[in-house]
């Protein structure tokens, strides 16, 4: 069993930065282009890593180890997650909340690594990271706590094997809306459209780019891999809830959650070519409404 | 049955918050119209498959007047008021969504304190009433426009109706047409006093009203 776990993390370290290429690639494809090639950000991350770092010299040494140490953090938070009836690495009563406070960790070195720079514009930046997380951070508590309750275990190994397509017609419509809070927050999270553009550089309504714009070398490519594997972790969440399937067989589990996954990555890039980004002032409306249906499923579980 | 009819009952409490939370008037008078829809479904789903002809003629009754006449009325007023958004009303939309949301556990204590209707009743029929009531009740106190007041005013009629749609189940056509006709006056009286206050003030801020004088 703990082969099987060992090897689903080892999957999602090798796989993850497939997914901002599938999103990339379905946005070209309902534009119209060709569109770069699904292994993109590999080769990025390969180039960026045989490069040399540049620092400028009014950073101090938080500069230099936020990228890791944001990785790293991340890479924790994946060893939490269980894909389908295969346990996760590490698992305990309560794990779901160190996985919201190692996300919170990532994007806390994130923050001072752009405010270590002392560029006005990293600042803002960090700012309105910080403002909009502030929101989405319950919302993703809120889900987990109902999820933990519909399942009844503190565990994310506990809660996801538990969740299956019985659950899903006993409590239908909680699920229903526990996922759209979710997908919303992983839409927040991980900065892509209806909350940021990923695609827009040096404007001024640009959240998460904003704050990389000093990184170089190994370190941006640090900071690619942490943000595709950020992606992966929200992902696996949406994905091991709304498809439920658990055949007990560890492969089977394993290729529906990978198309899940794949899934997951087309549907974001289906909103991203649909929709425009939201005002600013739009941002917080959207994720209190995020939050506002996580508490009705809420209630509606602990009814 | 039970599942579908929660489902419909779950729906009504989604739009129910969506009310507290959108500006628009627009966007709210539709949203208002497909909770008339519902209402319908939740009809339906009480009677638990024995399916009259007075069932049927009040559901059409109640999709017909609160899904087709009333958004147009309003929609209308609307337009000859000249004015498309909620502006700053005495409670923000996020605080209002907030209160809103935390109506459902408020609903759902008040329910637990009322002696039970009968088994025949959804479980969560009553909660879905009383919440619509308490948006309805929070959108006429926090609002300044008149529109977004005759909608919290409808919003409180549909929960009544839900009520006594699980209370009543075998009140009569005529009371329960009667009732449909009284609001769907009431509707009409105010849609032209919409038009009138818009066209006497230049507005229709109901809080500067108070400050008229003779």
């Amino acid at each position: 069993m703990r082969i099987a776990s060992l090897c689903q993390l080892l999957l999602a370290l090798v796989l993850a930065p497939l997914l901002p290429g599938v999103i990339n690639k379905v946005k070209a494809f309902v534009a119209g282009r060709t569109g770069p090639p699904i292994v993109q950000l590999y080769h990025d991350m390969f180039k960026l890593l045989g490069k040399g770092a540049v620092y400028s010299e009014t950073t101090t040494s938080v500069f230099r180890f936020a990228p890791l140490a944001g990785l790293a953090a991340v890479i924790v938070a994946l060893t939490l997650l269980p894909i389908g009836s295969v346990r996760a690495l590490l698992a305990f009563p309560g794990d779901l909340v160190l996985l919201a406070y190692l996300l919170g960790l990532m994007r806390f070195l994130t923050v001072i690594g752009a405010l270590d720079t002392g560029s006005s514009f990293e600042g803002m930046g960090a700012s309105r990271e910080v403002q909009f997380s502030a929101l989405a951070e319950p919302v993703l508590m809120l889900t987990m706590v109902a999820l933990a309750r519909q399942a009844d275990n503190l565990s994310l190994s506990g809660i996801y094997p538990a969740i299956t397509g019985n659950t899903w017609v006993q409590a239908g419509p909680a699920l229903a809306m526990i996922s759209a809070a979710l997908l919303a927050v992983s839409l927040a999270e991980n900065a892509r459209i209806p909350v940021d553009d990923p695609n827009t550089h040096l404007e001024l309504t640009m959240i998460h780019e904003v704050m990389v714009l000093d990184f170089s070398g190994p370190d941006l490519a640090f900071i690619h891999y942490a943000a595709a594997l950020k992606l992966w972790v929200f992902g696996s969440l949406l994905v091991g809830l709304c498809l439920p399937l658990r055949t007990g067989q560890a492969l089977a589990d394993v290729g529906a959650f990978l198309a899940g996954m794949f899934l997951f990555a087309t549907v974001i890039g289906i909103i991203e070519s649909t929709m425009a980004r939201l005002r600013l002032l739009r941002v917080p409306q959207m994720l209190v409404g995020a939050g506002a249906i996580a508490i009705v499923a809420l209630v509606l579980v602990l009814r | 049955m039970q599942a579908w009819t929660d489902l419909v009952l779950i729906l009504v409490i989604l739009t129910n918050l969506a009310l507290a939370g959108l500006s628009s008037f627009g966007t709210c008078v539709r949203v208002l119209a497909f909770q008339g829809v519902l209402l319908g479904l939740v009809t339906v789903g009480v009677q638990q498959g024995d399916l009259s002809l007075h069932t049927l003629v009040l559901v059409a009754g109640i999709v017909a007047i609160k899904g087709l006449v009333f958004p147009r009325l309003l929609l209308r007023a609307v337009r000859e008021a000249g004015v498309r958004h909620e502006v700053e009303p005495f409670i923000g939309f996020a605080t209002s969504l907030l209160i809103g949301t935390l109506a459902l556990p408020l609903a759902m204590w008040l329910t637990s304190h009322l002696p039970r209707v009968g088994p025949a009743v959804p479980p969560l029929l009553i909660p879905t009433a009383f919440h619509a009531i308490l948006i309805g009740l929070l959108l006429i106190v926090s609002r300044r426009k008149a529109v977004t007041q005759v909608l919290g005013y409808l919003a409180l009629e549909n929960g009544i109706f839900i009520f006594g749609v699980g209370l009543v189940r075998q009140a009569t056509l005529l009371v329960e047409m009667g009732i449909l006709l009284d609001v769907f006056v009431a509707v009409f009286v105010m849609g032209i006093a919409i038009f009138h206050i818009s066209r006497e003030f230049d507005h229709i801020d109901t809080d500067r009203l108070s400050l008229l004088k003779e």
